[in-house]
């Protein structure tokens, strides 16, 4: 099979590559680019561990094809810390101990903040449905829920 | 060992809330998991599973995909040793069939192709014949004397003549005369259940990248629980020697019980040895249903007695697991723990394995006591009801105390079993109203826990940092918790500590991540490693100071003369003594290697409040307050993170999650959107409770925590659901269907 | 001499009895003096057992010292997850 070459835009920066007709942009990213922040928990758009973001968009990156993303912009994990500054999202996740084996942690932060952007000031119901489509083993989602509250608290006061 | 006699004494670390050494990595996707890193001219291996749920392997026909351009090599049970040992042959025998396929999903043959695609493509080249044999999925079926043999020769010697070969373990605990104890009662309820086998459900699936030549040299980098417990069955199932197989943990994404066997890490290197190059293999979620291990599945009767007053006179349990398509001593776990909570003059649990054609059952938190209990506790719940009794009390006056003569044999020491009952009487949860349809739940659980093999190596950093070696896989912030334990020691701040987990090269041999044995065994170790590191600092600084080494004391992180008669010499840091280590003997360090005991049981209560659609039988979660005895809590945000992950995995075990096998014995729902995890919009808050009882057998008092929050939730929810529902329910996963069918008869 | 008790499906081995009565000073001389007294019990000692000594359990430690005035059980060896 022959690959097929795309430009994208990829947490700012004009990323070019190939790749089969048939590969997600989930194998892309960490097969191709180097990008392993992005997670396969399932492979079958269940779980979100491989959310990013396409055009403003949440997305399973496990469902989208890497043909897809020509043109596009494409925002993942390790795109979202400014150089050595966290986003408040990441610091309050650590600082309230919002994981525990951190697998779904990157897919859930790529969720919550496309969340925030939208809704500055969800209800905790709304956070919990928002984050329905991420799967958590290891926490019960508590302390996911209260991060993202006092995250979205701070970045409100901001 | 024993708890340091200081009952006031003051933590300066332990204790904090501090921030978790490999936490900015995990925020940032820098991590390296298990499937996150590759190797120059790396292949891609991928398993061919068995479509039937028992079939013999006539014959595999691998010359097909050898043909494929991009093969570079296709193995299948031949290409491993058979161990000796039985545990490491049913590893092997798991990891690639022989001459039957025991289960829907059971490996057959691999291959290790350049690009996933190719891999995928040559899977389907291979050719097996089956003969397809007869299959059993249930339990109970399965111990049926005419029931389809899954294999033969394996039942123990303890188990009686007569019974199907299927049946492999029995076994007996109690004491009493349980004829007279029934015979004091006011009323036996005697009831039967069965629970569905359920997953772990880690979110990131089994992935290895392994090496081996042809001298018989071999690196693995693999998500396990235990990097030794890799090296052993690798080393068994390649028939290398283990000095020779290094192996690396990853990152790993969740265990929980689940990766503490091997599946893929053999087949891996079986295919590297055989293309001369590095072969990466990732399973899909699919595989990881299919086979991986899923828990026992479970069919029980209890009967228990009680006097009016609430009293229980008697209490018998019978408990038969399937763990699937081999040998499996679950059982032996589910049968001591079922009635550890109460105080019981007479007593019996009996327990039975029996084979059926399902994956081989791996360890998932507290294995075996979730569904015991769950029976157990549903009884004693039915029990307070008819009798009109309070389930709280009924709980207080029977429960295991000091000098309570366990169902499983020994006396109790101190536990927090009261303490905890008497936590969640007088939590305000208790008491909340509660509406139309709704119920309230409670359950108590127990775990044994324990310590195991663990080696520690400690540095002295000459900048006066402290690096600490260990060899267990950081799951859940133990990274965290045992630097902390080594600053407390110390006297040193949290943040001049790094702990890093060694290679099974680096270190010498710990046991897996189980048991909730990390922070207490590893914990333990380090303190010894570390008192041994001051023990020689104090021995330097007496050369210096030219005094005997006694008149040294190690205080706040400095040496400091013992008393007057040892002069007035001004104390030395840490960092002083690191710094001059070179000319006063060399490096420092210390270490400690021990088979820890002691490790304490632990008991937990929950609460848990359900609302029940009785148009529709959803059940929905309102409320849920966890209360646990966890020893000293190290850190308590990792605690809690534990009794709520614990308690939510549970609600996933009481309400959805079960393996469907339909007639032709292929499992059914190998994926996550049939197989359904709690998700957040599922459930309440999860409140905690810790109380802090400190074990005896560690110098801080720590205690294991991590199993025994998933024991309870089974029976809190059932008996939540029970009455919210006023009727019985006797049937894991209580799933919509199955509760509206109990409701309308 | 030291009493140990054994669990409820152990007892057939050891002439239906609860309560063992051997000469030993650690674990290691239990379960050895235990297999030769009754031999039935020596399948099951191989495969690993698990030892309660005034209610701390250990799992492997042979030397562990008992004491004629210890409660000591049998138990089955421990696994978790």
């Amino acid at each position: 099979m022959k690959t097929i070459p795309v430009a994208t835009t990829i947490n700012g920066d004009e990323t070019e590559f190939l790749c089969h007709a048939d590969e997600s942009l989930l194998d892309v990213l960490r097969d191709r680019l180097g990008l392993t922040g992005a997670k396969e928990g399932c492979g079958t758009g269940d779980c979100g561990a491989c959310s990013v973001m396409m055009n403003g968009r949440l997305v399973c990156s496990c469902l989208v094809l890497g043909v897809e993303t020509e043109g596009a912009e494409i925002e993942t994990i390790e795109g979202m810390a400014k150089g050595d500054t966290l986003h408040p999202l990441q610091r309050v996740f650590l600082e309230e101990a919002a994981l525990q084996c951190g697998i779904c942690t990157p897919g859930i932060l790529v969720a919550a903040k496309a969340l925030l952007e939208k809704n500055p000031d969800p209800t905790d119901t709304e956070v919990r449905y928002w984050l329905a489509g991420n799967l958590c083993r290891c926490t019960g989602y508590d302390k996911i829920i209260k991060a993202v509250q006092t995250a979205a608290a701070e970045m409100r006061g901001a | 060992m024993a708890f340091d006699a200081q009952p006031t004494r003051k933590f300066n670390v332990v204790g904090t809330r501090v921030t978790r050494p490999d936490g900015v990595d995990k925020v940032t996707g820098k991590a390296a998991y298990g499937a996150d890193i590759s190797a120059p001219g790396m292949l891609h291996g991928r398993i061919l599973r068995s479509p039937h749920a028992h079939a013999r392997i006539v014959s595999i026909d691998t010359s097909e995909a050898e043909k494929l351009a991009g093969v570079k090599a296709v193995v299948t049970g031949a290409d491993l040793a058979m161990p000796e040992d039985a545990d490491f042959a049913d590893v092997a025998i798991n990891c690639l069939a022989r001459d039957k396929a025991l289960y829907d999903g059971h490996a057959v043959a691999a291959v290790a192709a350049t690009s996933k695609a190719i891999a995928k493509q040559a899977i389907r080249l291979i050719k097996v014949e089956y003969d397809p044999l007869p299959h059993v999925t249930d339990v109970d079926a399965a111990m049926k004397p005419d029931a389809p043999v899954v294999q033969e020769g394996r039942a123990l010697e303890n188990v009686p003549a007569g019974m199907s070969q299927n049946v492999t373990t029995y076994c007996k605990f109690g004491h009493g005369d349980l004829d007279a104890g029934f015979a004091k009662a006011d009323k036996i309820i005697e009831r039967s259940f069965k629970t569905a086998a359920t997953h772990q459900g880690y979110i990131e699936p089994q992935a290895c990248m392994a090496s081996l030549g042809n001298d018989g040299r071999g690196e693995v980098w693999c998500c396990t629980q235990g990097q030794y417990m890799v090296r052993a069955n690798c080393a068994a199932a390649l028939g290398v020697e283990e000095s020779q197989l290094r192996i690396t943990a990853s990152e790993i994404g969740g265990g929980f019980g689940g990766k503490t066997s091997t599946f893929i890490e053999p087949v891996a290197l079986a295919l590297s040895r055989k293309s001369g190059k590095p072969v990466k293999i990732v399973m899909t979620r699919d595989e990881v249903l299919k086979a991986t291990g899923p828990t026992i599945s479970s069919s029980m009767d209890i009967k228990i007695g009680m006097t009016k007053d609430g009293r229980i006179t008697a209490a018998r349990g019978e408990l038969r697991y399937s763990g699937g398509a081999y040998p499996n001593f679950t059982v032996e776990m589910g049968a001591q723990a079922a009635f550890a909570a109460y105080d019981l003059e007479a007593v019996e649990t009996i327990g039975w394995n029996a084979m059926t054609n399902r994956p081989k059952e791996i360890p998932y938190r507290a294995p075996g006591a979730p569904t015991a209990i769950y029976a157990v506790e549903s009884v004693v719940d039915e029990l307070c009801q008819e009798l009109g009794l309070d389930p709280l009390d009924v709980r207080l006056m029977n429960a295991a105390d000091k000098g309570t003569l366990s169902s499983y044999g020994p006396t109790f020491n101190d536990i927090g079993l009261v303490a905890t009952l008497e936590a969640a009487k007088a939590h305000p949860h208790y008491t909340a109203p509660l509406s139309e349809n709704q119920g309230r739940g409670l359950s108590c659980g127990f775990w044994f826990n324990f310590g195991g093999n663990t080696c520690v190596s400690l540095n002295i950093n000459d900048d006066g940092t402290v690096g600490v070696v260990e060899g267990n896989p950081d799951i859940g912030g133990s990274r965290a918790s045992i630097s902390m334990m080594a600053a407390e020691e110390l006297g040193v701040p949290y943040d001049k500590v790094r702990t890093v987990i060694a290679d099974t090269s680096s270190l010498g041999f710990n046991d897996i991540t189980d048991g909730s044995r990390v922070t207490f065994a590893v914990g333990l170790a380090t303190i010894e490693a570390a008192r041994a590191a001051i023990k020689e600092m104090c021995r330097r600084v007496a050369k210096i100071w030219d005094i005997d080494e006694d008149a040294v004391i190690w205080e706040d992180g400095c040496a400091k003369p013992a008393g007057p008669n040892a002069g007035t010499h001004p104390p030395m840091t840490l960092a002083e003594i690191a710094a001059i280590a070179g000319n006063t003997g060399g490096p420092i360090a210390g270490h400690h290697e021990v088979n820890a005991d002691g490790a304490g049981v632990s008991f937990g209560v929950h609460l848990c409040d359900t609302e029940v659609d009785p148009e529709t039988g959803a059940v929905k979660i309102l409320r849920y307050t966890v209360f646990q005895d966890a020893g000293k809590a190290v850190h308590p945000d990792y605690v809690e993170g534990q009794m709520q992950g614990g308690a939510v995995q549970g609600i996933g075990w009481a309400l959805n999650e079960e393996y469907i096998y339909g007639e032709d014995g292929r499992l059914q729902n190998a994926a996550f959107l049939d197989y359904r995890i709690p998700v957040a919009s599922d459930l309440p808050p999860i409140e905690t409770v810790i109380l802090e009882i400190p074990n005896p057998g560690h110098p801080y008092g720590v205690r294991g925590v991590g199993e025994t929050p998933i024991v309870p939730p089974l029976a809190a929810i059932a008996n939540a659901v029970s009455r919210a529902a006023n009727v019985r329910l006797t049937e894991l996963p209580m799933s919509p269907p199955r509760v509206l069918k109990a409701i309308t008869g | 001499m030291v009493r140990v008790k054994l669990w409820g499906s152990l007892r057939t081995f050891a002439d239906g009895e609860e309560w063992v009565e051997v000469e030993a000073s650690n674990f290691k001389e239990l379960l050895d003096a235990l297999a030769e007294k009754h031999p039935g019990l020596a399948p099951q000692i191989k495969r690993g057992v698990s030892l309660a000594l005034d209610g701390v359990i250990y799992r492997e430690a042979w030397f562990t010292k008992i004491e004629p005035e210890n409660e000591v059980i049998l138990m089955p060896y421990m696994v978790g997850g």
